[in-house]
């Protein structure tokens, strides 16, 4: 269970002028601008649902995700996750969660994935059978046969995405926070890691928050919708309550933007 | 705990090895480049014998000791030297996503194998040292060795901790905190005292390289027999609480400020 209470984070951002003067300028004097990256955002996500996380760039989302892995602290406003404060009890929490950054990494690069996934193993202390039972499995669910024994650096981005997803579960976490993991692949990279987070909800009843900026990830996986924009949840409904605007789901998102005025 | 840094030792073995010319390459170089101030001190010495009151032999037994602390160091704390860009490209956010203490982590991200180079001259400094210099060695003097050589490594971890905890509050690394490690290095061939009162107070109050190396080289040369000269660089060791109070410090500002 999740649970979201009135949460507030703002940034300080300096800000100056493009230039080479104001550059110096801004050595001595720094103007700061301050953004409110929630500002107040409240939801609660029950186990084993799936939640579509949507806003346009800048809304909020990364903000939310990273406060709710552990990652950053809010400035006020109340956040449980099965009885936790993310921040507060990070490496307790984090033992529980599984986290995949779509534009970031958690292999090791020079190595055969497999060797980054023994390593995953010792650092969430995962036991030898859960282990084992989890990699036969995920390597038959998202066809990893053949890519355990390659270095991370000479996988395609599908089939890393494919190991990504597969190391962030290896510890049988309980919720899975998925940012943007379907940025940049190819149409069958995507269907396959689509079909395989549909099934880890069905079969495992694992809770997953997913941002993504591709309508078609929300129609394909999503029966919820956030809506966030400009730090505020804007919408907290069905993929319908977002259809009845129109037909095609990226026309209808941008229309919600426009007549919410976060663009 | 260490289960787990084997297993990275492991890896980061492995991922060197899949360079192995490359590696073989750069290791006889930093061996060469450390080998080249070996010859500096000799040049040095042939014209002038003795520097301050110390021998070649002696200040080739002060470089060797702090060589080796350096270069192991140098191997094992090297995760906080790349810190400013562990920040940058989001890897930091990585390591807070895992159930394991964030020094711990930052330490295993990275193994300088490279330094084995530097190491292996600083034995080889040593070993010479320790053959021609005209000591009476005894239990005492052998475990000031011991503890200078461990004083010095602990030491420069922890500037090294503190130069990457800096990234926190600057986004980037600070190069002038290289003064402190890579210019602590190269004036500590000499041992301090040569540099005159004031460095050497500097040096003993307020970033306590003096602890690992002047005073206790002072008692393994048979120049002093305060017996507290033996612990001081136990003594240095405390250093890190104050950087890991700034880490901790820079941490918390991290997670509330998110980069």
């Amino acid at each position: 269970m999740i649970e979201v209470q009135d949460l507030r984070k703002t940034f300080k951002v300096a800000r100056r002028e493009a230039g080479f003067g104001q550059a110096v300028k801004a050595l001595f004097h720094r103007e700061y601008t301050y953004v409110h990256a929630l500002d107040g955002v409240s939801f609660r996500i029950g186990d084993g649902e799936m939640v579509g996380y949507i806003g346009p760039n800048g809304a909020g989302k990364s903000s939310t995700i990273k406060i709710l892995s552990g990652i950053l602290t809010p400035d006020s406003g109340k956040c449980l996750i099965d009885g936790r404060i993310p921040w507060k009890s990070r490496q307790k929490h984090v033992k529980e969660i599984g986290v995949v950054f779509g534009q970031r990494t958690q292999l090791w690069w020079d190595v055969p994935v497999v060797d980054s996934f023994e390593l995953l193993k010792e650092i969430y202390a995962i036991p030898t059978e859960v282990y084992k039972k989890n990699v036969d499995q995920l390597t038959e669910l998202l066809d990893l046969a053949q890519l355990l024994r390659t270095p991370a650096r000479q996988l395609s981005l599908g089939q890393r995405m494919r190991c990504e997803i597969a190391g962030s579960l290896l510890h049988n976490p309980k919720i899975l926070f998925l940012d943007e993991p379907t940025i940049g692949l190819d149409a069958v990279s995507k269907l396959a890691v689509r079909d395989f987070i549909k099934r880890l909800n069905q079969e495992r009843h694992t809770t997953v928050l997913l941002t993504t900026h591709d309508m078609q990830d929300i129609e394909a996986l999503a029966s919820r919708i956030l809506l966030i924009g400009k730090g505020k949840i804007l919408l907290d409904g069905s993929l319908e309550d977002i259809r009845r605007g129109g037909s095609h789901i990226d026309e209808t998102v941008a229309e919600l933007y426009k007549k919410f005025d976060v663009t | 705990m260490l289960k787990l840094y084997g297993k990275y030792f492991s890896i980061h073995l492995k991922s060197t090895m899949q360079y192995k010319g490359s590696f073989f390459a750069t290791l006889i170089g930093s061996f060469l480049t450390s080998f080249t101030v070996f010859l500096g001190i000799s040049f040095m010495f042939q014209r002038f014998h003795k520097v301050a009151e110390f021998s070649y032999e002696e200040v080739l037994l002060c470089y060797g000791i702090m060589l080796m602390g350096f270069s192991v160091a140098q191997m094992f704390a090297s995760g906080f030297k790349v810190f400013d860009s562990m920040i940058a490209n989001g890897e930091f956010d990585r390591i807070l996503c895992r159930p394991r203490n964030e020094i711990f982590q930052v330490l295993a991200y990275r193994i300088d194998f490279i330094r084995v180079g530097m190491l292996l001259q600083g034995i080889v400094m040593l070993v010479y040292g320790l053959a021609s210099c005209y000591v009476d060695w005894n239990f005492s003097r052998v475990i000031t060795v011991i503890f200078m050589a461990v004083g010095g490594c602990v030491l420069f971890s922890a500037l090294f901790l503190l130069d990457g905890s800096i990234a926190f509050f600057t986004l980037q690394g600070l190069e002038f905190m290289n003064v402190f490690t890579y210019g602590a290095i190269e004036h500590g061939k000499y041992p301090l005292s040569i540099y005159g009162k004031g460095m050497l107070t500097f040096c003993t109050f307020v970033i306590p390289y003096a602890l690992v190396q002047y005073y206790p080289l002072t008692y393994v040369l048979g120049r002093s027999d305060n017996p507290l000269f033996i612990f001081l660089p136990l003594l240095a060791c405390l250093f890190v609480v104050p950087c890991w109070i700034v880490w901790r410090i820079g941490v918390r500002r991290y997670k509330s400020t998110g980069s």
